[in-house]
């Protein structure tokens, strides 16, 4: 059972572990991301590298959480990884180095939650547009603003 | 003088009612009202009974712009663009009420309505509207370009220096 092999291998690079519907979830500190991934990918036979988004807990501090989803295709299993970060400093390591698809995924994260990936050298707009001001999907992102990049109409 | 009365009103005629049974429609397909949109230029509702079928792919050949579903904020350029390399005459047609006002979403990304960008001659509402609703909208619109008037001007009206 890869679940079980996941806990006992790589018990010092995570704080907390729970069952989630079934999907194993580890809660770990931002310096530990990189070795961890790096140990899935290599040793663990995660090679599909699904999602990375973020959580905006405003109020909380730290105020977001990194969430990321990998799959294994030869276990069939799959795994959440939570990473807070300080709204001071939202910066993660990138795992480009790992899985290509992060490229794109982390731009996502990045023009939405304005989350720094350390070594992610294209983090332009990927669904926005160039001169978007501000991180939409975050908490306090005012929810009828808009910043419409055509002049509108004078006679409505 | 009644002579010519009689003469222009005529042409009104002449013009709206070519017009009319005319229209080339540029379907500017963004969302899941164009399944709707692909019902009612079909078999079963046929909107070729109105004249309204050929879809053409360039807005340079097209006379209707049908905008069928969410425009957003980055695509607004884009549908600028459509509407200004139309030839005159043309008309526009807010398919859906995400075309009309932008419908249910009210955040970010959405403009609200594409009558802030270009101008709308006809809206129909519904997500996604009836087929039949479509039909009075391009019979409504219909109507409207037959009313239109086509005076005869001097040719210096007629052709106005523009710029």
């Amino acid at each position: 059972m890869i679940y079980a092999t996941i806990l006992s291998n790589l018990k010092d690079l995570y704080e907390r572990s729970w069952d989630s519907f079934g999907t194993l979830v580890l809660e770990l500190p931002v310096e530990n991301l990189y070795p961890l991934v790096e140990r899935l990918s290599e040793e663990l036979g995660f090679d599909l590298f699904l999602d990375v988004t973020a959580v905006d807990y405003p109020g909380r501090e730290p105020r977001f959480d990194v969430v990321y989803h990998f799959y294994g295709s030869g276990h069939n299993r799959r795994l959440r990884l939570k990473v807070q970060v300080p709204e001071a400093d939202p910066s993660v390591p990138s795992l480009t180095g790992l899985y290509g698809s992060a490229r794109y995924m982390e731009r996502e994260a990045h023009e939405m939650y304005g989350i720094r990936f350390t070594g992610n050298d294209d983090l332009r707009p990927i669904l926005l547009y160039e001169g978007f001001e501000g991180h939409p999907l975050r908490k306090d992102y005012p929810i009828d603003m808009e910043q419409p990049i055509v002049e509108y109409r004078e006679a409505r | 003088m009644a002579m010519m009365d009689f003469l222009t009103t005529r042409k009104d005629e002449l013009v709206g009612w070519v017009r009319k049974f005319s229209l080339f429609p540029y379907p500017f397909v963004t969302a899941c009202c164009g399944m709707e949109f692909m019902a009612v230029s079909s078999t079963l509702y046929d909107t070729d009974r109105f004249g309204a079928a050929l879809p053409r792919f360039t807005p340079r050949q097209s006379d209707l712009l049908m905008v069928v579903g969410t425009i957003t904020h980055k695509e607004a350029p884009v549908i600028k663009r459509v509407y200004e390399q139309m030839c005159e005459p043309k008309w526009v047609m807010a398919f859906g009420a995400c075309a009309t006002s932008g419908g249910f979403y009210r955040n970010y990304a959405v403009l609200q309505g594409v009558d802030r960008v270009i101008p709308v001659d006809i809206y129909i509402p519904g997500c996604p509207p009836r087929p039949e609703m479509v039909i009075d909208a391009i019979m409504k619109l219909q109507d409207r370009i037959a009313g239109e008037r086509h005076p005869i001007l001097p040719f210096e009206e007629q052709n106005p220096v523009k710029g």
